[in-house]
């Protein structure tokens, strides 16, 4: 039997079962091989050790905890015992009556191919080669920051410098792998892999545990149905919204209270970037460039945001588009930045609906229908209100519909003095300001202030951009 | 110490920055004088320094540790931030 047991000094269980080792060395039936980590003279009174200076055994090994007895057939594990107990011990090897006076129990200690100070170090050394794209050395003089800016990689605020250490470190957020295309990126087409997303996620400032939701918005905006390339190249103030639905939120401790739409939260604001970072520098798209916004909007930058589905009345957004409740989304809307919705007033969901409607007939033009979706989110103290009163969501939205439907006569060119409008043949008919599911309701934000908020649309529809809604993998 | 990073861009373009466009006239702007350390390089450099300097042109003088291999990124920096313009001396 070939056995190989990865030790090191530091640890105590180690150093106590040093007699057992050298039981085994002696034992007829055994081949041992002792893997020590930090000391090639430990341990002592064994033929063959080999000092694992570099780590390379153990990190190859999978090894976490030492003591660590693997049995080996033709250098290939066949099984495993962590931490010392002797009669596994004895079963394991088929030697009786180990390390007489020792205690029968001991747990083993961290093994140094996990250190938190190395880990990183050795996963840079063993798997930068896996990492494809190109490398780009910066000089002596440079500053990192700047060096980032110098290169055209920024959106205009400070990135992370995407080292080899944090690439890796990043996708320990995927079970994907690096070289797997993740969508191909307008407006240039390029397939972008996961070790592409992963690097801008990086300049983003994101988190690893952010890399699925990243991952998941860069696949649903590189859709036809989303149409990023036309979002981009609209001069419309414009831009990718997220909604995050699902266990994810919690996960990776997203805000969905106070401030949701506001900075402060880091996934919040960094993971709506690292989707603008990888449209900008996978996929081309820049500002003057192929992005022609006449004005833009601060939320281009990143926008992103998780429903707080626990203290909604309604149902969350991703169950009403058809997935299970514990799935966890993520929906992209060609959205413009948000505006507020006053009414401190309404106490009874007729009223408030009707506030609703009043504010939702002006998205983007008060006599433009059926062109621009919109997202309503309702703030806690207005979604009380529905709740109290025992609204359903198709309730509140079937209402708005019915509040929302434009004379012809208002909004046709040149009514009240306005040349915008629809064209005159619709003088005579009503108009919905919503296509059917036009309207996205969803609930977020703080516990005080009886406000809500509206998100005005782009272009919706077919030929335009759909909001898509994707499941987020790990 | 030289730091690495990854490319987060589709590749396309060079990793290295554009050159910047040919001046009209060498009056007024800094002229650096890289010898890529080939035999004489030297030689004609010290030349042109002369030619330059009698024409009230500043100059400054650099070289590559060897002319095998590319300039390395610190030096390319140096050049990029001191200098206008480079005139490489290339072969002997």
């Amino acid at each position: 039997m070939n056995l190989v047991a990865v030790v090191k000094r530091d640890c105590p269980t180690c150093s106590l079962i040093e007699p057992v080792l050298k039981q085994l060395d002696a034992a007829m039936d055994v081949t041992l091989e002792v893997v020590t980590q930090d000391d090639p003279a430990f341990p002592s009174g064994v033929t063959q050790v080999q000092f694992d200076d570099d780590l390379f055994y153990s990190y190859h090994h999978d090894i976490e905890t030492v003591p660590t007895l693997l049995r080996v057939d033709e250098g290939v594990e066949q099984s495993r015992l962590v931490g010392w107990k002797r009669d596994e011990w004895e079963s394991f090897t088929g030697v009786p009556d180990l390390g007489p006076g020792l205690p029968d129990w001991r747990p083993g200690c961290g093994s140094l191919s996990v250190d938190p100070s190395l880990v990183d170090e050795l996963r840079t050394r063993f798997e930068g080669h896996r990492l494809k794209a190109r490398r780009v050395d910066l000089a002596d003089l440079e500053d990192d920051i700047e060096a980032m800016f110098d290169r055209g990689w920024s959106d205009g605020l400070p990135v992370v410098p995407p080292t080899e250490t944090r690439v890796l470190r990043m996708l320990q957020g995927t079970t994907r792998a690096p070289d797997e295309i993740v969508a191909v990126v307008p407006p240039d087409l390029v397939e972008c892999t996961v070790e592409k997303v992963a690097i801008n996620a990086v300049l983003a400032g994101c988190l690893p545990e952010y890399l699925p939701v990243v991952l998941t918005a860069v696949e649903a905006a590189c859709t036809d149905e989303f149409n990023m390339h036309g979002l981009l190249a609209t001069t419309m103030p414009v831009g990718p919204v997220m909604i995050v639905n699902g266990p994810v939120r919690q996960r990776i401790g997203m805000n969905a209270g106070v401030n949701v739409l506001g900075q402060g939260n880091r996934a919040n604001s960094t993971i709506g970037r690292a989707l603008q970072l990888t449209v900008r520098n996978v996929g081309g798209g820049r500002p003057g460039g192929v992005d022609r916004a006449t004005q833009g909007n601060p939320g281009k930058l990143s926008f992103c945001f998780p429903e707080d589905e626990e203290g909604s009345p309604f149902e969350p957004l991703h169950v009403e588009r058809g997935f299970a409740p514990d799935a966890s989304t993520i929906t992209l809307f060609p959205g413009e930045g948000p505006r507020g919705l006053v009414d401190q007033l309404s106490r009874d969901p007729e009223s408030l609906a009707r506030s609703f409607a009043a504010c939702l007939r002006t998205v983007q033009h008060p006599k433009l229908p059926m062109v621009f979706d919109a997202i309503l989110i309702i703030g806690p103290e207005h979604g009380r209100v529905f709740k109290e009163a025992g609204w359903t969501k198709a309730q509140l939205k079937e209402r708005l519909h019915e509040l929302t439907l434009l004379d012809g006569a208002e909004i046709i060119r040149g009514a009240h003095g306005i040349a915008e409008g629809v064209p005159e043949g619709f003088k005579d008919v009503q108009l919905p300001k919503f296509r059917p599911d036009g309207l996205l309701i969803v609930h977020a934000g703080g516990g005080a202030g009886l406000f809500s908020t509206i998100i005005g649309g782009w272009a919706n529809g077919e030929t335009g951009s759909q909001p898509t809604t994707r499941e987020i993998r790990s | 110490m030289t730091r690495t990073v990854l490319d987060p861009t589709s590749e396309r373009s060079p990793a290295h920055r554009e050159r910047v466009a040919r001046p009209s006239s060498l009056t007024g702007l800094k002229v650096g004088l890289l010898d890529i350390s080939k035999a004489r390089g030297n030689v004609f450099l010290d030349r042109l320094e002369e030619l330059l300097t009698a024409r009230d042109v500043t100059v400054s003088r650099f070289a590559k540790p060897t002319f095998t291999k590319p300039a390395p990124i610190d030096l390319r920096h140096e050049i990029a931030t001191q200098c206008d313009v480079v005139i490489e001396a290339l072969a002997d």
